[in-house]
């Protein structure tokens, strides 16, 4: 069975990689002839071909529009898988529970959302699907309109913590217990628990086995978020965000006089973007908030070993961290992760090796 | 002994704890010594040394007959303690009140949290039942009118179990609640028979149950409904009078302003239905894909708007239209409503577009609204694996062709705004799609939206090329997405503009041979 799996995940990879949609459904039908359960097909076929498409962008062997048009193909198997599932045949939970399942404000990465709300269908939940980026506002109103018994809340994107951490908070206020899953939150769920999730999992099929008990429990002890997180007290986040246009502006105007030195360069390839300094300037602002520079330090050393993939030195990595140091004055928080961040790239430039973690921190514009 | 005609009780304990003197103050108290002494004493005597010390121990409590005292261990002579003791009963009683004043309002507090964390009325309806449960009753419901001698139910057991139910039911049934539906003025708690309780409201539930009290609930001036609690015992605790009547208050102000909210809901869901984005209809041999996101956060719907006819006019084309009324929220989108309202009986004239936004321009002049309309209007035909366009802007930004090989044409198609002038000028422009390539239609609000990396940056329509070019391949759908995340990403938490999208594509070319999957 093992094996068949196996086919089942690299032919489904390979037809997505192709842009072969019916290629794509006929291996997904086939499986499913051949007896392998809807579940088992949406947890152990599609949502590792996708985790394998995934490695391969952040490994550069394809273009960002390959990932996209996969995931576009791979979306379109899970919306016919979605089709064929039975909500009469009930798994454990025999609609009585409902759940509302969203991606938080700025997240745009929907397949491990939709996953799971398949998944929890499949389970017999009844399944509010909301999708990518979903405005706290839309969410709550959503919540006090239908009251479900749980919300399931996913970011990929370390940089959207603050966003979740609106996000679970508000629904928490609304009594709604809340279920935390994505990347951003940690290998092991550490900022989940940090921003006050109810429950944090790994994947879909932890979430759909924790969920067969049914609803977490209400809480309605709605405290000041500041107890858990003693240094949002001292407003640093806040003030951090306020110096974001100066700190990137900064970092760009300190970028492009040290460029000349790094070698002669074609003006449209520059080695860090904006947006890269933009997305640094984010990560740097995250850890800030959840208080923990490892945050910054593994983003830090995961770009570094993207610039060596571009073949150009951290020299201009080292530039951008110092001219942000530079404009740093009063933020203790921010300066000392910076420092930690600063270390680590000064560490890894001779090592040629990717660092640690599979999935890179960075935005991909992947779906 | 030492003391004896002292106003304050004075005894000496010996080792055992047995009080061996006391004066004649304690005498009066007790005949032998209270059972929590003589433990004080034993408790203390490990510490004793065998000389006489002046101790310096926290004093103890306890009951002697009906009052509370406390002694406190003053000196000791050879394991021989004396204790003073002064009665602390007032004081005892007060703490004792304090504490429960103390729990009865947190808890108040705790349900009022419960109670008014969900603008959900059904929520609000069962959380009632609920907390009257937990705090007031062995199980509760709470009746709630709806129309015409409908009532909608509520009701929590003694287990917590809770549900809702909507009955008929004449309120004359059960006494005094048609007084407490009433609700002004307001009447006090009614205790009734829990035998005249019909069995359609307490089902099954009649066990053990000795008492029922009819409680009002008020609401905002308005009555919202009753608490019927069902009860072991009759009658209120004064402190469970109290917390009954606060928390009816509370409740019934809770469930009030949930049900304005819901009525709200409803209403506006029901206007606003027609004003959403519709949904997509499939066109043969054409893929359409569109993206709405209104400004401001909480707003569905906004001044942008978008719609597909599948074969209007001569029957041969489809209609894609994409359109923009200036101004924003509800105002802007109740014109949007009207707007394709119009095109929608325009569309026998949809093979000729000038016409269309003649007709268009007539109507809106002759209203009242001072607002008008840029649009851009597309005429989809099929022509075998390619897709013939013919689009005309009228004053809207304008469409992008991404082409196969990579290159991202800007049509020329231009115009004027509807509903300014007299006249109306536009131009038509006829593209063809080959298979994979694809015709982006958007409106401002994906060009207009300010941010970027520096915080201040238009989007612009330069940096909507440049990702086009880079999205050869992708599919239409996917386009379509990606472009209204591009917009929103570059955004970021500042505040955009209405956002729609609507990608045309010819379908890509069937692949040669599937690439196979392992096969049975």
């Amino acid at each position: 069975m093992k094996d068949d799996m196996e086919q089942y995940v690299e032919a489904l990879r390979a037809a997505a990689t192709a842009g072969d949609e019916y290629a794509a459904v006929k291996v997904a039908q086939d499986a499913h002839d051949a007896g392998v359960s809807l579940e088992r097909l949406l947890l152990d076929v599609v949502a590792v071909a996708q985790a394998r498409i995934g490695e391969e962008w952040a490994a550069n062997r394809i273009t960002v529009a390959q990932e996209h048009m996969a995931t576009a193909v791979n979306e379109g198997v899970l919306a016919v898988l979605a089709n064929t599932i039975d909500t009469t045949d009930h798994g454990p939970a025999p609609l009585k529970w409902r759940i509302c399942v969203a991606c938080v404000e700025g997240e745009w990465h929907t397949f491990p959302t939709r996953l799971l709300a398949e998944v929890l269908r499949l389970r017999g939940w009844t399944v509010d699907y909301l999708g990518a980026h979903v405005p706290t506002r839309h969410l709550i109103v959503h919540l006090h309109r239908t009251a479900p018994d749980m919300v399931a809340l996913s970011s990929s994107i370390a940089t959207r913590l603050p966003a979740a951490h609106a996000a679970i908070s508000a629904c928490q206020a609304a009594g709604t217990p809340v279920l935390a899953g994505g990347a951003a939150f940690g290998p092991d769920g550490r900022y989940a628990r940090l921003l006050g999730a109810d429950a944090w999992t790994p994947d879909a099929r932890a979430a759909a086995d924790l969920l067969d008990a049914g609803p977490l429990p209400r809480r309605h002890a709605p405290g000041p978020s500041t107890e858990r997180q003693p240094h949002l007290a001292s407003h640093e986040y806040a003030l951090f965000t306020d110096r974001k246009p100066d700190l990137v502006r900064g970092a760009l105007e300190e970028l492009s006089r040290c460029v000349p030195e790094t070698g002669p360069r074609p003006a449209e390839a520059p080695v860090l973007t904006a947006e890269d300094v933009a997305f640094t300037v984010d990560f740097l602002g995250t850890a800030v908030y959840v208080n923990d520079p490892e945050l910054f330090v593994s983003y830090t050393r995961w770009l570094a070993w993207t610039l060596t993939q571009r073949d150009a030195t951290p020299h201009a990595l080292t530039a951008v961290l110092d001219a942000l140091g530079a404009r740093l004055t009063g933020l203790p928080h921010a300066l000392n992760t910076l420092a930690r961040g600063r270390e680590a790239t000064a560490g890894s430039q001779q090592a040629g090796e990717s660092p640690e973690g599979e999935i890179p921190p960075r935005e991909n514009g992947q779906r | 002994m030492l003391g004896e005609d002292s106003p304050y009780p004075l005894v000496v304990t010996g080792v055992s704890g047995a009080v061996e003197q006391a004066n004649e103050a304690a005498r009066s108290l007790f005949h032998d010594g209270p059972a929590w002494l003589a433990e004080a004493q034993r408790g203390l005597s490990a510490r004793l040394t065998t000389g006489r010390e002046v101790l310096a121990c926290a004093p103890v409590r306890g009951p002697i007959g009906e009052r509370v005292f406390e002694a406190h261990p003053v000196w000791a002579d050879g394991g021989h303690v004396t204790w003073l003791l002064i009665d602390v009963t007032g004081q005892q009683q007060a703490m004792e009140t304090l504490q429960a004043e103390r729990d009865s309002a947190l808890s108040m507090v705790q349900a009022a949290t419960e109670l008014l964390s969900t603008l959900n009325l059904d929520r609000c309806l069962e959380t009632t039942a609920r907390l009257a449960v937990r705090h007031l009753a062995e199980s509760a419901l709470v009746v709630m009118p709806l129309e015409s001698r409908q009532y909608e139910l509520a009701f929590c057991t003694s287990e917590g179990e809770a549900g809702r139910e909507s009955v008929h039911l004449d309120p004359l049934t059960i006494p005094g609640l048609n007084e407490a539906l009433q609700g002004f003025p307001p009447v006090p708690v009614r205790w009734i028979d829990p035998a005249l309780v019909p069995g359609q409201v307490l089902r099954g539930r009649r066990r053990g149950i000795r008492s029922a009290a009819v409680i009002s609930l008020p609401g905002h001036g308005m009555p919202v409904g009753a608490l019927v609690l069902l009860r072991h015992t009759a009658g209120f605790s004064p402190r469970e009078e109290m917390f009954a009547r606060l928390f009816a208050a509370r409740a019934g102000t809770a469930i009030s302003i949930a049900r304005l909210y819901s009525d709200q809901v409803a209403i506006t869901e029901l206007l606003m239905a027609g004003l959403l984005p519709p949904v997509i209809p499939q066109l043969d041999g054409v893929e359409v894909a569109a993206r709405y996101r209104a400004a401001g956060g909480s707003s569905r719907v906004g001044g942008d708007f978008y719609d597909v006819y599948p074969a209007v006019g001569s029957g041969r084309h489809s209609l894609v239209v994409l359109g923009d009324v200036s101004g924003k929220g509800l105002e802007a989108a109740v014109l949007t409503g009207k707007i394709r309202d119009t095109l929608r009986a325009l569309l026998p004239l949809a093979d000729d577009h000038q016409q269309v936004l003649e007709r268009l321009n007539d109507v809106l002049l002759a209203g009242e609204s001072l607002r008008y309309v840029t649009l851009v209007l597309a005429g989809v035909e099929r022509r075998g694996t390619r897709v013939a366009l013919r689009l005309t802007s009228a004053g809207h930004p304008p469409p992008m062709i991404v082409r196969d090989d990579g290159r991202v044409d800007v049509t020329t198609a231009h115009g004027t705004a509807i509903g300014l002038l007299d006249e109306v000028t536009s131009a038509t422009e006829t593209v063809l799609l080959q298979p994979g390539e694809k015709c982006l239609l958007y409106s401002d609000g994906v060009i207009e939206a300010r941010g970027g990396p520096l915080g201040d940056e238009w989007f612009g329509d330069e940096r909507l090329r440049e990702e086009l070019r880079r999205s050869v391949g992708v599919p239409t759908n996917a386009l379509a997405e990606h472009v209204q995340m591009l917009a929103l990403q570059w955004a970021g938490d500042r505040e955009h503009d209405d956002i729609a999208i609507v990608a045309i594509g010819a379908p890509g070319e069937a692949p040669p041979a599937a690439t196979g999957g392992p096969g049975p």
